[in-house]
């Protein structure tokens, strides 16, 4: 693991019109580090998204800078950055009678030139995609027939034929059951760096999602982001970010923080004030929690 | 082939998966892959033998049939009394012109439907087609205007058509202050098809307006520019189509290929390294030119450009392809001018009747479609 970040962001506004919605109070810096999960969290409407997009290059910056593997932004070529940054965007368009396989087919764009036909290459990366996504069995299946889940995992076979060193997920959990959100968090978090080809150890991709499931970020994130008003509030190890006072800033939420007996990550329980008085009546105050 | 869904939550990190794809995974998408190029190739072969055949049909039979042999006879130059005039003044140009303006058409329609996202925007309903005939019919009206000068017209007109409803559904756009604003937003917005059936209403009225202004002899080929008529063409019109389509068809095919991301929507294409916004406005320019060369040549005929595509990707298993949306649109103008002119005894309908007539139900059907999907 490098000590140099995949993502590093300085003195960063972005705004839509006059809106200025990341970074409104002062300028936003962001390091994301390499080859690590990392989650950014926060209430709806705090920037987590915008913050993507920027990321993204969807919406320019106002203002700072954007590097990405020590490489700044600033006038790199759009399919070139396409080879080394990924996006899941948060409800992409279903596309109209197009295969599995011919939607992951599509990740390979910034791979090919003008008319390019498909090479080996290009063969490989998309049948280890499907095979890493488990959708080989269901590579001739039209797009629009599959359940949602199996959508979300055909989207993410194209993300993964993409062969990014850098993959951004925008809640990628949101149309999922809670048994597939860890399967496919559990499947990008163990991406591989496309750049290190060979056996053994491999390094990891860096992969930065957008969560609200808080207990899922925990789980399995090695860093978290935190974000309200537009700013970032809090960022470190899930047991760092977590804390019944974060939670409270970040969220205005009231909440116990324990942890995890089998995984070791913080587990966030929420409480309402008439939890407490409650809990309060019964004698059992927060003072047993571990 | 990796284990069955639920199982590999925790514990393996796959680490079969680092040395590459297993063969049948590779072979299960090699032979996808081959399976939906043979798809395509057949299905455009197909389509390609339709249209040979029904220019034949057209050229050969109806009230006036016409033998092989005497057929190419006549296209050897050789004269025969009576058979000569019709097959080189009537029947050919008929199937010559409504082959071509039916691929113009076709390839206009793919164009506009993969630029635009969008299965109802086609030129022919977001009043392309209309602000052509409206510009033909005005030089024509007022100027006395005809050939080259009247097809001239007619282009500009569909332009100035297409760079109103791009204005309109930008404006549209930038005063929401959503943020995928701009050209690429726009293209992909409903502002869009609603501000073009709004310019195709107006061209609409605009055009009966003019009628009123032709003489009495012009007024004779105003079905030309209602309904879309193949009775007016002449080699001279289906040369000039020719010459226009034989320098854009190549550059729209281009201009498809390279807007396939746009498929997936614009942050999907965005994040594969598509910036859709340029080439899609050079996919409009050149998509109004065509369905604007082949209204200058027939008229509108109704709903040709919006049939095409979708039948063309039920024929080619869901794959956008302009060629086979070109073929499609050749066969329909062949069959309905040879159906207009032949299947209804004496009266011999404008054929953009029949293709109106074809065109509403599947428009519905499409409509109905896309509402049950939003």
């Amino acid at each position: 693991m490098t000590a140099e970040p995949a993502i590093r962001l300085r003195g960063a506004t972005l705004a839509y019109g006059p809106h200025t919605v990341v970074g409104p109070e002062r300028p936003v810096d962001l390091d994301v580090p390499a080859g690590q999960t990392t989650a950014i969290i926060g209430a709806n409407g705090c920037g987590k998204s915008t913050l993507l997009k920027g990321l993204t290059r969807q919406l320019p910056l106002v203002s700072g800078s954007l590097e990405v593997l020590g490489r700044d932004v600033e006038g790199w070529n759009p399919r070139s950055y396409a080879r080394t940054v990924a996006l899941l965007p948060q409800s992409p368009v279903v596309p109209e009678g197009m295969t599995v396989e011919q939607l992951v087919d599509r990740g390979r764009h910034p791979h090919r030139g003008w008319f390019g036909a498909r090479t080996a290459q290009d063969t490989a990366a998309i049948a280890q995609a499907l095979e890493l996504a488990d959708l080989v069995g269901l590579a001739g299946r039209d797009v629009a027939e599959l359940s949602g889940g199996q959508r979300q995992r055909a989207w993410l076979a194209l993300v993964l034929a993409q062969q990014t060193p850098v993959v951004l997920l925008d809640e990628p959990t949101s149309y999922l059951d809670l048994s597939h959100q860890v399967e496919l968090l559990d499947l990008v978090r163990d991406l591989p760096d496309p750049r290190s080809a060979g056996a053994g150890e491999r390094p990891r991709a860096t992969v930065v999602a957008v969560l609200h499931e808080l207990n899922l970020a925990a789980r399995s994130a090695d860093h978290i982001i935190a974000m309200a008003r537009g700013q970032v509030v809090a960022e470190g190890t899930p047991e760092e970010v977590l804390t019944p006072a974060n939670l409270a800033g970040i969220y205005g939420l009231d909440a116990d923080v324990v942890k995890d007996p089998l995984l070791g990550h913080p587990v966030v329980l929420p409480r309402t004030a008439a939890n407490r008085a409650a809990a309060e009546k019964l004698g059992t105050g927060t003072a047993q929690l571990p | 082939m990796s284990a069955p869904s639920l199982e590999t939550t925790a514990a393996a990190p796959a680490p079969e998966a680092a040395a590459g794809p297993s063969p049948a995974a590779v072979a299960a998408v090699r032979s996808l892959h081959s399976r939906a190029r043979r798809r395509l190739l057949t299905a455009t072969l197909c389509l390609a033998a339709a249209l040979a055949l029904a220019m034949g049909v057209r050229v050969l039979l109806g009230h006036y049939t016409v033998t092989i042999p005497d057929f190419f006879a006549i296209l050897g130059g050789e004269t025969i009394p009576g058979a000569s005039f019709i097959v080189m003044q009537e029947k050919l140009p008929r199937a010559v012109a409504g082959a071509l303006a039916g691929a113009a058409f076709g390839a206009a329609g793919a164009l506009f439907r993969r630029t635009l996202r969008n299965p109802l925007a086609s030129p022919d309903i977001i009043g392309v087609t209309q602000g052509a005939a409206v510009a033909a019919v005005t030089v024509l009206a007022f100027g006395g205007v005809r050939g080259t000068g009247m097809a001239a017209a007619a282009l500009i007109g569909g332009l100035v058509a297409i760079a109103i409803v791009l204005g309109f559904s930008m404006a549209g756009r930038s005063s929401a202050g959503a943020g995928s604003g701009g050209l690429a937003g726009a293209l992909g917005g409903a502002t869009f098809i609603v501000a073009g059936i709004a310019v195709a209403s107006l061209c609409q009225a605009i055009l009966s307006g003019a009628m009123l202004a032709l003489s009495q002899h012009d007024l004779q080929a105003a079905a030309v520019w209602t309904a879309g008529s193949l009775n007016a063409v002449t080699w001279e019109r289906i040369i000039l189509l020719a010459l226009i389509m034989i320098v854009l068809v190549p550059f729209a095919g281009l201009l498809h290929a390279r807007l396939a991301p746009a498929d997936l929507g614009g942050e999907l294409a965005h994040g594969v390294g598509s910036r859709p916004g340029r080439t899609g406005l050079w996919s409009l320019v050149v998509g109004a030119l065509l369905a604007a060369a082949a209204t200058a040549a027939t008229g509108p005929l109704a709903f040709v450009a919006l049939l095409s595509t979708p039948l063309a990707r039920g024929l080619t298993g869901g794959r956008p392809s302009l060629p086979a949306a070109a073929l499609c649109g050749a066969v329909i103008v062949v069959i309905a001018d040879f159906a207009a002119a032949e299947a209804f005894g004496g009266v011999r309908l404008p054929t953009g009747v029949l293709t109106g007539a074809a065109g509403a139900p599947l428009m519905l059907w499409l409509l109905i479609r896309s509402g049950r999907k939003a």
